[in-house]
């Protein structure tokens, strides 16, 4: 559509333009106040904040779970501002990777088909889906733990299963809500660690965590507080690889 | 942004929906098992209810097919002072003189004792009524032979016996080869033939059946009335033919003449079998109800246990119609297996009940095919709320509590 090249909304991973949130209510209670955003290709960022400063909402918004009362969002240049709820669906099983705090993985069910999962909506073969599934899986270092079942595999193990099912459909954005938060420093760290390698092979990871000391080791942070962006440092949109 | 919803479609292969259906079921064991037995029992109670009144009726039609409904017997009612319950003399002539009767047969009891020898007390019969009949009563009973011959018009009037089949028991006489002979009253008797059981009259199950002249001429020393009278009538005129035999075969007192239909009372039998039948199939109704509501009930608190679980699935770009397909494809599975339990034990109640009763086992194709269409369709029902509840609870929220 652009003769010159891609245009600036799709060389960005996720553009936010004055998105504005608001719960019903007497008064009417803004979780979000006109929060501008830009994350380009290949970022690693944290959204970083105490808990009511609006960042489990923006996490919505960002991963098309929930839809804004008022504003642009824009995941890897498509507009899902005015979509129904079954496109939005679309845009998640495509576009968007999600990392949970307490991984969400389903029980009787092998770390494969877990993965699997990930390609489920996508209305791929089942064979298809695990060929993948075993790649994304030994990617994270586990496989030897192809069989395994949930409750057979420690913490740190399963919240890797859980990155594996995030990056299977290769989303345009990985959206990691405390991926930390249920694991012991030491297997907290290796996922984190395993993050930043993902990053350095061109993945776009956002961070939604309240520890600064965490955001701190980031290359970038937004600072959220009371709904609205606080501080993003560094200021620059530069290419952070 | 028509480009963009063309391009990131979400998609749920048909064989997915199934797995992903299939998937509560293999986790929760124990309350798949539970859940299934409610519509189960109520399945199991419909098909063996259908199925033992199936095996029931089809032995009455057995049966009655072995009488034929063109039967017809006539014996002395209970008249006003009279004792002796016979029928006139010339009763059998007169009556094959009515157009459409086929066939005239008459018997009669004769006081006398069977006994294997002389030794035993003539006092002591063994529970064996002697019969004076004629040569027609086979074919007009549509009787069959175990063994030997019947008695013709020759072997009527001298002395020989055909044995019915729980006398010739009685008397331990398996086949006419030894040519046996058994001495009643007076006399001994050459066994000719055994009977078959007897459909249209089981009292010669019990007899010693010999000709009406041998009767006579051996035993009695006189003439001997008619007690009961067969007549077989041509297949339409049976309603004409019960008119007309009262006055025929009794024209002064034409009511003391009882003319009835043997087959009418296995009728009736199977009209009253067909009554319980249908409070059973009400009864099993209503535990399908049951089993149902019971399905209904677990597919709600899945879908409240299971809240992370969907919003994990619309998280992976599961849409509510995705969710919805699976929650009632769980419904439909449970309630199906219970209808594939229900009509297994169904069928198992009917062969096990019918053999113990030497019935041929029949399980109608309808109450196989109807049990389970009845479960799928008492599953897609009940899992119809809990199937919606699940797809319309919003991604956000599913979230949350975990």
């Amino acid at each position: 559509m652009n003769i010159f090249g891609p245009g600036r909304a799709e060389s960005l991973a996720l553009e936010l333009i004055d998105v504005v949130k608001e719960y019903d209510g007497e008064p009417p209670v803004r979780a979000l106040d006109s929060v501008s955003l830009e994350v380009q290709h290949g970022e690693l960022a944290a959204i970083v904040g105490p808990s009511g400063s609006g960042k489990s909402t923006l996490l919505h918004i960002i991963g098309t779970l929930d839809r804004p009362t008022s504003g642009i969002v824009r995941v890897a240049g498509v507009d899902t501002s005015e979509m129904s709820d079954r496109q939005l669906s679309g845009v998640r099983s495509h576009l968007i990777g999600f990392v949970f705090q307490s991984f969400f993985l389903l029980e009787g069910m092998t770390a494969v088909d877990n993965v699997a999962n990930g390609l489920l909506y996508r209305g791929k073969s089942l064979v298809d889906r695990r060929d993948a599934a075993a790649e994304a899986l030994r990617r994270v270092g586990l496989g030897q733990r192809l069989t395994h079942t949930p409750s057979q595999m420690s913490g740190g193990e399963r919240q890797r299963v859980a990155i594996a099912r995030a990056i299977v459909n290769r989303p345009s954005i990985v959206l990691a809500d405390e991926p930390t938060g249920n694991l012991d420093s030491r297997s907290g760290g290796a996922v984190l660690d395993l993050l930043r390698e993902l990053h350095a092979e061109g993945r776009t990871i956002l961070i939604i965590t309240h520890d600064r000391e965490l955001a701190a080791s980031l290359p970038r942070r937004v600072s959220m507080r009371d709904g609205s962006i606080e501080s993003v440092e560094p200021e620059a949109v530069g290419a952070t690889r | 942004m028509s480009v963009a919803a063309a391009t990131y479609r979400s998609r749920l292969r048909p064989a997915d929906i199934l797995r992903v259906g299939a998937l509560g079921l293999r986790t929760r064991r124990l309350r798949t098992g539970l859940s299934t037995l409610g519509v189960a029992i109520g399945i199991a109670a419909m098909v063996g209810v259908l199925g033992l009144s199936a095996s029931s009726r089809e032995e009455l039609q057995t049966r009655i097919r072995a009488l034929g409904t063109n039967l017809l017997e006539l014996q002395a009612g209970q008249g006003f002072g009279r004792g002796t319950q016979t029928l006139p003399a010339d009763a059998v002539k007169m009556v094959r003189r009515i157009g459409p009767v086929t066939a005239v047969s008459s018997i009669a009891t004769v006081n006398a004792t069977v006994r294997r020898t002389d030794a035993i007390s003539e006092g002591i019969n063994g529970g064996i009524t002697v019969f004076a009949a004629d040569a027609d009563l086979l074919t007009t009973l549509n009787a069959s032979l175990a063994d030997g011959t019947w008695l013709d018009n020759a072997t009527s009037a001298y002395p020989a016996v055909v044995l019915g089949s729980v006398a010739a028991q009685k008397l331990g006489i398996v086949d006419v080869a030894d040519e046996l002979r058994v001495r009643i009253g007076e006399d001994w008797f050459a066994v000719i033939g055994i009977l078959n059981p007897v459909a249209a009259a089981e009292g010669l199950d019990r007899g010693a059946i010999i000709g009406i002249d041998a009767a006579q001429t051996y035993v009695t020393g006189a003439d001997i009335a008619p007690e009961r009278i067969y007549v077989r009538t041509q297949d339409g005129a049976i309603d004409a033919v019960r008119t007309v035999l009262p006055p025929t075969v009794n024209p002064e007192t034409p009511e003391e003449v009882e003319a009835t239909r043997p087959s009418d009372a296995l009728a009736a039998e199977d009209a009253a079998s067909t009554a319980f039948t249908s409070l059973f199939l009400g009864l099993g109704a209503v535990a399908l109800l049951v089993g149902g509501i019971g399905i209904a009930n677990v597919m709600v608190i899945a879908v409240i246990e299971r809240r992370s679980e969907i919003g994990l699935r619309r998280a992976l770009g599961a849409t509510k119609a995705h969710i919805r397909r699976q929650f009632l494809t769980e419904a439909i599975l449970l309630a199906g297996a219970g209808g594939v339990v229900g009509v297994s034990l169904g069928a198992a109640v009917t062969a096990i009940y019918a053999s113990t009763k030497h019935w041929k086992v029949v399980v109608p194709p309808i109450a196989i095919g109807g049990g389970v269409v009845a479960a799928l369709a008492i599953g897609a029902i009940a899992g119809l709320y809990p199937a919606a509840r699940a797809a319309r609870l919003p991604p956000t929220e599913a979230l949350r509590g975990n």
